[in-house]
């Protein structure tokens, strides 16, 4: 990835600042990705009392009443406009290829699929892509930044969470003048992720010493993984 | 000749058949390449949840069972307990080490078996793995294909050992578990001690819940 980018001139600064943060970063402990653990962790107990008594309810609700068929067009839908920013992304770091295969599949569920309804180009072996604005901005060189657990919203870091901002920005559902229409979209895209999570929500319950530990841990290794498209370098054991 | 008699012989006859089988099939696992061993016991785990009643009724107890009878052999419990203590594994007594190393298997098991519960009809592809003979430690590729949800890679990092390869460290979609308790032990570890890991993984086992 990063020898792609280096054929570009106006990249190198931006990757050596990037290599550099990366060595800065491996060097430290968990602590200093998290210096504001203190904070997180309250915000996290406020996150979890709130996704207890009302989000988690009402995720496992649509798990239940909403016929799975149904569901999985919802889910659908969702990863179609993830798709096409996924090969807007995979352009941005010049990952031209991947980016090819995620605009096929938008417009091969879209044209063939009914607007995304129906996921013909994973049926067709065509595997999707995962690239989003928050590897955008780490292939570019900027530092992941300290991690951050927003309640409502999750784990994130400063880097990640830019991401969302602007990719909320300039989703489509921004674009609906409807208010019910554009909210009620913003609902149920919410809903269709917090259910994706139960299941492993009910793993973390089981396996974790700590949960924050664990959840903290667990998003940065994820991170970490698809920063490097799946072949992160190792990282140093000794802490 | 009656029945009765020839019975003890033909007893005898089918014991020695059955320890020639297990002594064949011990020499040829021992040989077993490490994604074959995935491959086999997977199978294995999922043919058997399937088909088990009890399991599809939602027997814990039941599913334990299977597990502990043909997934966990695969596993080096030791090495991946040593890896998620990292240094502190060294500075452990003989009596702790295997302390942690129990009860962090349990808790596995519980997860794991907690986990299957959520199964529901994943196929799995596996990843052809490219070796050299002489390797010790590899990386087993798999992918599990959800009816509804992205798929999920799954890999299982494997080591050579004298009872043939044994899994150490699963990873998740690139969380891998070792490296994933390696913080959570090390906190524990420092607030106190290796006794205090102890303690509150016995406390997580006995269904305490974490905070």
């Amino acid at each position: 990835m990063i020898a792609t980018l280096v054929r570009y001139p106006a990249m190198k600064r931006a990757c050596a600042l990037f290599a550099a943060a990366l060595v800065a970063g491996c060097a430290m402990g968990p602590t200093k990705e998290d210096p504001f653990e203190p904070m997180n962790r309250t915000l996290y107990q406020v996150h979890d009392a709130v996704d207890t008594a009302i989000t988690r309810p009402l995720a496992q609700a649509y798990v239940d009443v909403v016929p799975s068929l149904i569901r999985q067009g919802v889910s659908n839908v969702f990863g179609n406009i993830n798709d096409l920013f996924s090969g807007i992304n995979g352009v941005l770091q010049g990952k031209l290829d991947k980016a090819g295969d995620d605009f096929g599949r938008v417009l091969l569920n879209t044209g063939f699929g009914l607007g995304g309804l129906f996921d013909l180009a994973s049926m067709m072996g065509i595997e999707r892509g995962n690239e989003d604005f928050g590897q955008t901005f780490g292939a570019w060189g900027f530092p992941q930044g300290p991690y951050l657990f927003v309640p409502l919203f999750g784990p994130t870091t400063v880097r990640d969470g830019a991401g969302y901002v602007v990719r909320f920005l300039v989703g489509p559902v921004g674009y609906i003048n409807e208010e019910a229409v554009r909210f009620s979209l913003y609902g149920v895209g919410y809903l269709d992720l917090r259910a994706e999570a139960l299941d492993a929500g009910s793993v973390v319950d089981t396996a974790a010493l700590d949960r924050y530990t664990f959840i903290r841990n667990a998003y940065l290794q994820r991170r970490r993984y698809l920063l490097y498209d799946g072949k992160p370098p190792p990282e140093t054991e000794e802490q | 000749m009656s029945a009765f008699d020839l019975a003890a012989p033909l007893r005898a006859a089918k014991a020695a058949i059955l320890a020639l089988a297990l002594c064949a099939a011990g020499a040829a696992f021992a040989q077993e390449a490490p994604d074959a061993i995935v491959k086999r016991v997977a199978t294995d785990v999922i043919t058997t949840i399937k088909s088990d009643p009890a399991i599809q009724a939602g027997d814990q107890a039941r599913i334990r069972e299977v597990l502990e009878v043909k997934l966990l052999p695969n596993f080096d419990f030791t090495r991946m307990t040593a890896l998620a203590m990292g240094r502190n594994w060294k500075s452990a007594t003989p009596e702790q080490q295997k302390r942690v190393t129990d009860e962090f298997r349990a808790l596995l098991v519980r997860t794991y078996s907690g986990a299957l519960n959520n199964y529901r009809n994943e196929t799995i592809d596996y990843k052809a793995l490219r070796m050299n003979p002489a390797d010790t430690d590899v990386t087993v590729r798999t992918v599990v294909m959800r009816a509804t949800g992205s798929p999920i890679q799954i890999d299982y990092g494997m080591a050579k050992t004298p009872d043939g390869w044994k899994a150490y460290d699963v990873i998740v979609g690139g969380v891998s578990l070792v490296t994933n308790y390696r913080d959570e032990f090390n906190d524990q570890i420092k607030a106190g001690g290796v006794d205090g890991l102890i303690k509150t993984l016995v406390d997580r086992n006995k269904g305490v819940a974490a905070k």
